[in-house]
């Protein structure tokens, strides 16, 4: 039972999360499937956290890093809510979440995060990253086990424009809330297809200027 | 000298400059299994622990009551299993003196637990152990039964049945299939002894002798530990060569 070096560390416990930002709102899903290996542990596992009032993050990977940082995140805003007696701003804690992955540069937080929100504006954003904190703000992202299946798809149905023109263009999508709903509801059923590890039901949070709303829908189980 | 020599080989053995880590279990305990039932949470597991391919001991108590209102079982390493139940000691030890009317329920028991293993794991000095945590507690909507599991690096998750080990890949379909919401403790009994009977049958180092433990709001009840009846009488094992020419 003994194991090599480093490997134990670290394991995948798999999943896909995707944000889609509009106009006035923002989207973020993920799946609520846990494995490991070739087993499913539950198939009820949240994989997002509200950050901030307008601020979501969903991450996947290793489950037990995933939960640090997620707390980790919380208890800064916490703390910048006491400091600054306001809630975090999405470009802030985009920020914050950057660098508390790449503190652990030389250990890192095996997470794949998306980050979804409304910007100071009011409009839609999406911040995605990469496991020790590179991230960039764009219009629409995908992470994890599921995500080459699921991006293609998101840059054909969300023509973002390229990020060289000069003026700068909007990333965010003109579809409307509903639309960018059931894009997400038709790409976790495609990607459910064909990804082992996404499955389940797909947790779907929608983030406007009313409020934050939640909903679930049955995925295949297999 | 004597000294370097001692040094050189604690490097050898664990993780080097003379720090001794554990990366291997040796007495392990094999699966353990749960489920939320209509009353509370019950647990069952088998009370041998292996030292590699010897069946080392076989009266262990791999359940054990945490405080009034939780059951914790776990598999692995036995050692860090009796070293998880000294830090849970101290913890309800801490609890109790705070003399304030509240009590440790086991989800915040779960929160703890997760928090040293991923700890540990972050400091390459993990605690071998698959550990299920399950009991009830009064909550604001009334009697709120708990049932979670924490492994070795620290993913966790709740459930409404879990199964460690090699439970996980055969108890898990049984329980899956069959688990209700509002089992009795007859019930619940039967659907856990149908899954220790598939372990006892088909892990190779699990032993006949059992443990039940149930939790409820009246409190935990870890009952004597008793054997299975299994059934060896198949045609195919009274003379297995029989159909076969050459076999030795």
């Amino acid at each position: 039972m003994a194991r090599r070096g480093g490997d134990w560390v670290y394991e995948n416990n798999g999943g896909t999360c995707v944000a889609i930002a509009g106009a006035d709102y923002c989207v973020v899903a993920a799946d609520t499937r846990l494995s490991v290996g070739y087993n499913i542990l539950t198939r009820d596992h949240s994989k997002i956290c509200e950050l901030a009032e307008k601020c979501v993050i969903a991450s996947s990977g290793f489950q037990g890093d995933i939960k640090a940082l997620q707390k980790n995140l919380s208890a800064k805003e916490l703390l910048y809510q006491h400091q600054h007696n306001k809630r975090m701003s999405c470009p802030a804690m985009a920020q914050l979440l950057s660098n508390t992955l790449y503190y652990k540069r030389f250990f890192p937080y095996y997470a794949f995060n998306v980050l979804g929100g409304l910007d100071s504006e009011g409009k839609g954003c999406v911040y995605s990253y990469d496991a020790v904190g590179s991230y960039e703000r764009t219009g629409y992202s995908a992470q994890g086990t599921g995500s080459t299946l699921i991006m293609p798809v998101l840059d054909n149905q969300l023509k973002s424009p390229s990020p060289l023109l000069v003026p700068a263009r909007d990333a965010v999508t003109p579809l409307s809330e509903s639309e960018a709903v059931d894009l997400v509801k038709d790409v976790f059923a495609s990607a459910t297809e064909r990804d082992i590890y996404t499955g389940d039901k797909v947790e779907i949070v929608v983030i406007n200027k009313a409020g934050t709303r939640r909903e679930y829908i049955e995925l295949r189980k297999d | 000298m004597d000294g370097s020599h001692a040094n050189a080989a604690a490097a050898a053995a664990g993780g080097g400059e003379g720090t001794q880590r554990t990366l291997n279990p040796y007495v392990t305990g094999n699966s353990v299994i749960a489920m939320k039932y209509k009353d509370g949470v019950i647990m069952a597991c088998d009370t041998g622990a292996s030292y590699g391919s010897t069946l080392r001991y076989k009266s262990v108590e791999r359940i054990k009551a945490v405080g009034k209102h939780s059951l914790i079982g776990a598999s692995g390493e036995f050692s860090d299993f009796q070293e998880i139940l000294r830090y849970l000691d101290e913890l309800t030890l801490s609890d109790h003196m705070w003399d304030d009317g509240n009590s440790l329920g086991p989800k915040e028991i779960h929160a703890y637990l997760t928090r040293v293993m991923y700890n540990r794991r972050n400091k390459f000095d993990p605690l071998w152990n698959s550990l299920v945590l399950g009991g009830v507690k009064k909550g604001p909507k009334g009697d709120e039964k708990y049932l979670g599991m924490v492994n070795m690096i620290g993913t966790h998750f709740e459930e409404n049945h879990i199964a460690t080990g090699f439970g996980n890949h055969m108890a898990v379909p049984i329980l899956r299939g069959e688990w209700r919401e509002d089992l009795t403790f007859e019930e619940a009994v039967k659907l856990i002894e149908k899954c220790l009977l598939v372990l006892l049958y088909r892990d190779r180092s699990s032993i006949n002798k059992f443990q039940i433990a149930k939790i409820t709001t009246e409190g935990s009840t870890i009952y004597p530990p008793y054997a299975l009846k299994t059934n060896w009488g198949f045609a195919a094992f009274e003379n297995p060569s029989q159909g076969a020419v050459g076999t030795w």
